[in-house]
Order: C-alpha cells, then structure tokens, then sequence
C-alpha cells in the first residue's frame, strides 16, 4: 500500500466524524498558536528594550559608581564620580566625539499666567545634543563658556515650547523654573521617547546651574559634584574596547586606586542589550514551556480520542483484518490519522498563532515579533505530539484479533 | 475427481483455553474440497463449524494438524503472511455484511484492491474492476451509494462483489442469508449458484436446508467432528427460483 493510499484512508477516517476531529485538533491549535503568541510577545518586548538602549545614541560607553570592590569595612575613599571626571575625560582621551553627564531637578515652571508644575529639569554639558542623536529645531544649545559661566538659559523640549508659548516664538522669553528665571535660547525637535524618558518635556539646561540653583533631592544634595553616571560616545565602534581601558587608566588613576580594585564600572550598550536579553530570554523560555505544556496536553487529547477511536471502530478494523490488511496497514492508517489530526491542527494552530500575535500587537499596547523559529518548533512538536501519542492507540489497534474485531458490536 | 484440491485438512484440531478450562472445537476433522466444488457446512451452533469457517479464512490457525489452501500449506503462517493470504486467495461474505459505513459500493469493493501486496494496480484499473464485480451481482446502478441507502439484500451483493473482486480461489460464506428475508435470500443464493456455475470454489455455513439444497455437497459437523459427509440429494427451491430469476431478467 503506497503512502498516497494510506493518507487517503486516514483522511477519509477522519472525514467521517468532522466534529471530533476538529474538537480533537483543538488541544493542538490552541498549544501551538499559544507557543507562537507567547514567543512574539517576549520577543517583542525584547526587540524594544534593544531599541530604547540604541536610542540613547550611537557607540555609547556607561561610566557609573560601583560600590562592589568595597572591601567590609573600609570605607569609600576619593570622591566618587565628578563633573571633573568627566572633563578630564574629555580632555584627555582621544577617539570620543562627547561626553554627558546629566542631572536631575523637578521644579514648577511659569510664563506669563501659566504654571506647569513637575517639569523634569535636566542639567547636561555641550555634547548633550550630540551624543544623545538630538537636534536643536530653533535657536542653539548652550555653550561652554555659559556652562562655565553658570549662565541662566534653557533649551525647552518640543512638547514644553508648544505648552507654554503655542505658535509663538519661545527665544529670547524668559522663564521662571523655580525661583530661577532662565532665557530661552532654543527648542529642541520633537523626538520619540528612547529609554523609556521622554525627553520633549524637559527644560534643559547647563549642569552647573542644576548643580547652583536647583532643588535636588537631599541624596543628590549631599554628594555634591558627584554625579551618577558619564556617558561617553566614542568615534568609532572599533575604538570603543581600547577607549574603555584609557577611561578606566584614567580614572583609577585620579581616584587613586588600582585597575583591580576599581570604584566604578564601565559598560557599552552592547552590555546593557545582553543583559537585558538574558532576563528577558529567561521569561521567554518560561513562557515557551507553559506554552509546551498545553501542546502536550493536546497530544494527549489525541491519544485519548485515538483511543476511544479504536475502540469505536474496531469492526471497521476487523473488516480490513479480514480483508487482508496486516497489522502494519492497521498501525500505519491510525498513526497517519493521529498525525494528520496534529499537522492538520498545527496547521491551524499556526495561522491562527500568527494572526493572534497581530491582533495582539495591533490592539493591544503590546509589540510582537513573530519569530520563524518558533513557528517552525511548534509545527514540529505537533507533529512529534502526534507521532508519540498516535503510536499506542495504532499499534493498540494493529494487535487486534481479527476474529474478536469482527465479532465486535 | 481430476480437479485439482483447494482445501486439504488433515487431523485438524482447535483447542480454545487453558487447562482444566480447555474446549476442543475441532477434533481430528480431515477434509478435501476440490475445486468447482459448492459445499455446505452444516451443524448445530456449538458444533465446530464457525472454528472451522476461522481457520479455512485463515482468519484463525489450527492448534494441531495440517492446512493447505490451494496447495499450499498455511497452518504455521505468521499473521503478516495469513493476511496476505486472506487478501490474494480468499473472499468473505459474512452474515452481516460487514461494508463499511459511509462508504460507497464502489469505494467497499475497490477495499480488498487497496491491500494488494507487491502488484499495485492503477487505480483506474481498480475502479474497472471493482464496476465489473458490481456489474456481475446486478448492482451497475447504485455504485455511489452508501450501505445504510441499500437494502439487505442488496448491501449483501456488494460483499459479495468485493469477495470477487480480487479473484480468489476460495469464497467463504457464512451464512449468507441470515439477516435476509426469503425472497433476498433467493437473489443471493442465485448469484452463489451462477458463480459456481462459472467454477468458483464455494463454502458455505447455514443451518437452514433449503440453503444448503443450493450446494452439491453437504458435510454436517456434532461435537467438533464431522457428522456426515455427503451429496446433496435434493434440488434447490426450483420454483422460487424461476420466479425471481423471471424477475431479475
């Protein structure tokens, strides 16, 4: 019997009694449509927070504190990461296009009669704009020599110019951000929310008129000109190993410790994606077994049927026995009709998974990525479910006594 | 007899159960059916005759003693090989007719087909023969419909179609007519005489005589032996014949 013959039987079998085969297909449609949906979500998350850390700007280098090589009673020595820091890194390290250091106020702004109140105050340095893929739409950023000079301006986000002046020019008004009175000098362009900070709200300034004038939290208050972390873009990708281990020279070295026992840690982007995708390739591999689980209780789902199948229909059987079908004809119709149930349903389970992830991604607030990996891993274990739960019930049908089979009601 | 023997049995024995629980359906039952023969098997329910409709459809093997089916010795095959040879050398009609359900005439009778070991016929061969298998027990009309829209009577042609169909040296009936009213029984009991007339090898159980008056030979089974053994004397229901026969023409 050729295996066209033996698809056409299963097929007809399972032709004869729709609505099980549908229900049956059910436990399989729906394990695998949740394996691929669940998939899509994680690695859609995923695929944002990548892209929230690549929209801090390009080649980016992370200088942050680090209290870890802290030896149990000693006590942290030197001053910690300062604004000095990182202007002896701009000054003294080839290859870098900027550096950041940023800091942070809430204060409420007023022009004319409107009051805004918790507008995030960000105090940053020159290369702010650079670094950070930011472009100025009106007016100009802040100088050096107003950032040495503590000179009270601002740069106003998209969304804060629109607020507080409408269609009117925003440069050369002043505003009161506190008790402080600011001139505008530029606007930002509009720009989508990277690293989950929307910055079209902010009131940017220079960091040491934040540092002067602004209410801090008493923390921030306390470490002074520290701050918490240096942002450094460096020129080219390639660079960015060796430019790591001259910051790191550099720094040990102003902070009098050893290049073993560091008080900071530096860290690139690439860092950062990699630890995200490890916390969150961990959720994914949690929710792909849940989503395992109900495929294999699909499997059993055919199993069960398979089994109440053979039993039902162990005259047919008996009919085929008598007829000349040897018990490898039996095993093969069953296990085919097994695993047309699970390819028809992953079949099914796979459109429909894929549609889901769309549906999802398109209602809900929610980004998915459906990956071809995980459509291709849950079509192949319905059809390894149907083949493992298929084969008992087939070859329970395959050892039938004929004689038995034919005298079966 | 210068025919040529279908089925040899010799000290034929089936023992069913274990120990103190053991049955001797068959004892020591030796028998010839040459071919063309038409033989009845007769005997009372209990008496060994389903045992031995088992083991001569292979469907079943002795305990002890010899079998050969067309010369060929089937009592120590395996259930691969006596599936093949229930699928090359025998056709079954049962009882109860045993189609499948929701199935076509056509589809029922192109089944034994579909089983063909090594020689796979096209299946437009297929359909040729299983229409002119058809054809031969008058069913040419009604080869798209399914058992449950046939009559008994005619539900029991199709099996008999597909007994046919694969050309087998031995057609096995156990009893043909049991569920059919007399005048289907007529029908078929003529269709198994024309086809004996055309030199097939018949066994049939029945325990009704005017049924067994169809066969040339009548062998009668008691207690899982052979009773009696011999020709049959009386001539089928002859007139019912004529008059069904004037009806099918």
């Amino acid at each position: 019997m050729n295996s066209r013959k033996v698809i056409r039987i299963a097929w007809e079998g399972l032709n004869r009694n729709k609505l099980r085969s549908l229900l049956t297909m059910l436990g399989v449609i729906i394990g695998v449509a949740a394996v691929i949906i669940m998939v899509a979500v994680s690695a859609g998350t995923e695929a944002t927070i990548a892209e929230q850390i690549q929209g801090l700007g390009t080649n980016l280098v992370f200088i942050q504190e680090s209290f870890t090589r802290m030896t149990p009673g000693q006590r942290q020595t030197g001053n910690g990461l300062t604004f000095e820091d990182a202007d002896a890194i701009k000054e003294n390290i080839p290859g870098i296009s900027g550096v950041v250091v940023e800091q942070n106020a809430s204060e409420t702004v007023k022009y004319g009669g409107q009051s805004i109140d918790d507008v995030s105050v960000l105090g940053t340095t020159i290369d702010f704009p650079e670094v950070r893929d930011m472009t100025i739409a009106e007016g100009r950023y802040f100088t050096q020599t107003e950032l040495d000079r503590k000179s009270k301006v601002a740069v106003l986000g998209a969304t804060l110019a629109e607020e507080l002046f409408g269609s009117n020019t925003a440069i050369g008004q002043v505003i009161t951000v506190g008790s402080v009175k600011l001139t505008v000098i530029g606007v930002m362009e509009e720009k989508g929310s990277t690293g989950g900070v929307d910055y079209n709200s902010n009131v940017f300034t220079p960091i040491t008129v934040v540092f002067a004038k602004f209410n801090r939290d008493p923390f921030a208050r306390m470490m002074g000109n520290r701050v918490r972390m240096i942002y450094v873009a460096v020129e080219n990708e390639e660079d960015i190993e060796d430019t790591i281990y001259q910051i790191e020279l550099l720094l040990a070295k102003r902070h009098e410790v050893t290049l073993d026992t560091l008080d900071f840690t530096v860290t690139t982007q690439d860092d950062i994606i990699e630890t995200q995708e490890s916390t969150t390739a961990a959720f994914r591999n949690l929710l792909g077994w849940v989503a395992g689980v109900s495929l294999l209780v699909g499997g059993i789902g055919i199993m069960n049927i398979m089994l109440v199948s053979v039993t039902e229909r162990t005259r047919e059987i008996g009919i085929r026995q008598s007829i000349g079908a040897t018990p490898s004809d039996i095993r093969r119709q069953f296990l085919t009709e097994a695993l047309l149930l699970s390819l028809v349903g992953g079949l099914i389970g796979v459109i429909s998974g894929i549609a889901g992830a769309k549906i999802f991604g398109a209602v809900g607030d929610m980004r998915t990525v459906v990956s071809i990996s995980s459509v291709i891993i849950a079509f192949s274990s319905a059809a390894a479910v149907g083949i493992f739960f298929g084969y008992f019930p087939a070859n329970k049908a395959a050892q039938l006594d004929p004689i038995e089979a034919l005298r079966h009601e | 007899m210068t025919q040529k023997p279908i089925i040899q049995i010799e000290n034929l024995t089936k023992i069913y159960g274990v120990g103190d629980i053991q049955v001797k359906a068959l004892e020591n039952v030796t028998m010839t059916v040459h071919e063309g023969e038409f033989v009845a098997i007769m005997g009372p329910s209990g008496s060994g005759k389903s045992t031995l409709m088992n083991i001569l459809g292979c469907l079943d093997r002795p305990s002890e003693g010899k079998y050969r089916l067309a010369g060929e010795d089937v009592s120590e095959m395996d259930k691969i090989q006596l599936a093949i040879i229930r699928n090359q050398k025998i056709g079954f009609i049962f009882q109860s007719y045993n189609l499948l359900p929701r199935t076509t005439a056509l589809e029922n009778v192109m089944l034994p087909m579909v089983y063909n070991r090594g020689n796979d016929i096209p299946d437009d061969e297929q359909r040729q023969r299983a229409l002119k298998a058809l054809e031969q027990v008058g069913l040419a009309e009604r080869v798209n419909h399914q058992p449950q829209e046939l009559s008994g009577g005619q539900c029991q042609r199709v099996a008999i179609a597909r007994a046919l169909v694969n050309k087998p040296v031995l057609i096995l009936a156990d009893e043909p007519t049991g569920n059919l009213d007399t005048k289907s029984s007529v029908e078929i009991m003529s269709i198994l005489t024309k086809l004996h007339e055309e030199g097939k090898t018949i066994v049939m159980v029945t325990h009704e005589n005017d049924i067994a008056s169809y066969s040339q030979r009548i062998i009668r089974f008691r207690d899982g032996q052979i009773d009696t053994d011999k020709p049959n004397g009386h001539k089928p229901m002859l007139q019912m014949k004529k008059e069904v026969d004037h009806e099918l023409s």
